[in-house]
């Protein structure tokens, strides 16, 4: 692939992954690269979800899941035996489809992460900056004891990224954040992906065409579980090297 | 086609009627029974009533030892059951594989709160009267229960951990949180008032249960409160029985005055858990 990302963070090789028999993902080679940002794009049940769950391990809750080959955060292989999942889900954080923030305070919501880590000291500070670099302080600052179920749906999400950003991810992985929300909170949250990207690497799955083209600088394309396309953003949506490509992002298909 | 609706209109409303009488009569079925044990049991209601032990002249007979034996006795069970049936709940829920055995283990408890309460009467009779050799004592008496209200708690504690969301689980684990760490800040704070219901009711149960107790050979007349665990007990439900089954009508009253007793206290129980379901989910916004 002519424009491979240069270092990259993630990276699968060959990988396949079964819900029992049927696969999901079939022998998906591609990379991550370093503080950009990654989208997966495809139609519905096409493997994009499983494939981002792969990346933290959090397909080891699913039953029957099983894979094969690898995936490299680092030159580290992420499966391997001595590799621990909760230590991999430190430091690869996740938000997910549908606003999840806890049944707490907005404070413990962010606060929760580092303190099971063992980390209490300026655990204020840390909430702080995690707020603000999610672009939900200003909104939040007078009720951080307030129920985060009170929150809109756009808020909680944003309390959701920062939540995972106070674990101090080294890559964020984003399913459909936007899904359920409405169009001032999506732009919102785009705008909140330009700035994070400065400092961390985030692969992101959408439905949405403009969303990726927009926010993203390398897009991966998956039909039936296999990889079509992956390039630069603008290469995949302006001059797209297969002709499926072509037809998924200009919406005559998926 | 009139005539044809006509019959059908007339089947409906008649199904309605029979199923708004069937309620009707068994209310007031319960409105009968609660009407004559008032009656009969409300003039003997006093505090004297609730502080004498049984004697033979009905007039200076109360529940003193009846009531503090079954304070006694779901208190040990409380103690027994509430642990042992919380941890088997979020084990069957969050740590074992769904498989032939799960299925075994899941089948089994559904059907042990199926047995009847006389089998346990002989199990703990067996087992903890004779086997052990703890004797007609308070321990063997709530140990006994502790095993018939088991799997009510093991149910209604998973039922509530189930009803907790996917999502707030994958939440804590996608921070890093063992899951340990997931249990004990969100599954069980979440659950906690489905599992609180499940507590209250399975001790309802226990509190109302003579048969077991009678098998294992409690006392009917006991003229002291139990002091330990290893203390010959007597239970509402058994001195309400040991009264009912005297000839003299004033006995009869004394049951009544004792039913009274009982139903208050399970009323209140059943009632506190309807209240913490009622906040519970008042307080759930997701």
């Amino acid at each position: 692939m002519v424009n491979t990302p240069s270092t990259p963070t993630l990276e699968t090789r060959n990988l396949t992954i079964r819900y029992g028999d049927s696969s999901a993902v079939k022998d998906v080679s591609l990379s991550i690269a370093d503080r950009k940002i990654t989208a997966i794009i495809g139609p519905s049940g096409c493997g994009k979800s499983t494939l981002l769950r792969a990346f933290n391990r959090m397909n080891d809750f699913i039953e029957n899941v099983s894979m094969d080959g690898k995936i490299l955060f680092r030159g580290i292989d992420l499966y391997g035996a001595e590799v621990d999942p909760v230590e991999v889900r430190r430091r690869i954080g996740m938000v997910f489809q549908k606003p999840n923030p806890f049944p707490k305070s907005i404070f413990r919501n962010v606060s929760w992460g580092p303190s099971i880590h063992g980390n209490t000291e300026n655990l204020q500070e840390l909430v702080e900056t995690s707020l603000q670099k999610a672009a939900l302080w200003k909104e939040v600052k007078d009720r951080l004891n307030g129920s985060a179920l009170a929150l809109s749906g756009g808020q909680q999400q944003r309390l959701c990224i920062a939540r995972t950003l106070a674990m101090q991810p080294e890559i964020i992985l984003m399913d459909e954040p936007c899904s359920a929300l409405d169009p001032v909170s999506t732009s919102k949250i785009e705008d909140l992906l330009f700035e994070l990207k400065e400092q961390y690497t985030i692969v992101i799955v959408t439905h949405n065409m403009q969303q990726a083209s927009r926010v993203s600088d390398f897009t991966v394309f998956l039909d039936g579980g296999e990889l079509v396309e992956f390039g630069e953003t603008t290469q995949v949506f302006t001059r797209p090297k297969k002709k499926k490509t072509g037809d998924y992002v200009t919406g005559r298909f998926g | 086609m009139s005539s044809n609706l006509k019959k059908r209109k007339f089947i409906a409303s008649a199904f309605k009627i029979t199923c708004m009488s069937m309620t009707w009569i068994c209310v007031l079925l319960l409105a009968v029974m609660l009407y004559h044990v008032t009656i009969e049991g409300l003039p003997w209601l006093s505090w004297q009533f609730l502080d004498n032990f049984p004697s033979r002249f009905p007039a200076k007979a109360g529940i003193k030892s009846a009531l503090w034996g079954t304070v006694w006795l779901i208190s040990f069970s409380a103690f027994f059951s509430i642990p042992l049936g919380v941890a088997a709940a979020i084990y069957l829920e969050e740590y074992a594989k769904p498989g032939r055995l799960s299925t075994l283990i899941e089948i089994n408890i559904a059907n042990l709160a199926g047995v009847p309460s006389i089998v346990y009467g002989i199990l703990g009779l067996a087992i903890f009267v004779r086997g052990l050799a703890l004797g007609r004592s308070v321990l063997a008496g709530s140990l006994t229960l502790s095993l018939l209200v088991l799997p009510v708690i093991i149910i209604s504690s998973r039922e509530a951990i189930r009803a907790v969301p996917t999502s707030l689980r994958q939440a804590a684990f996608a921070l890093g949180a063992t899951r340990w760490q997931t249990i004990r800040h969100h599954v069980l704070p979440t659950a906690l008032p489905g599992i609180l219901t499940g507590f209250i009711l399975a001790l309802s149960r226990a509190m109302g249960e003579t048969a077991p107790l009678v098998m294992l050979g409690a006392l009917t007349y006991v003229a002291f409160t139990p002091e330990g665990p290893m203390d010959a007990f007597t239970a509402l439900p058994i001195q309400i029985f040991n009264w009912a089954s005297r000839p003299q009508e004033e006995f009869h009253q004394l049951a009544a005055a004792g039913i009274i007793v009982l139903l208050a206290v399970l009323i209140i129980m059943n009632g506190s858990a309807i209240l913490i379901r009622h906040r519970s989910l008042r307080d759930k916004k997701w």
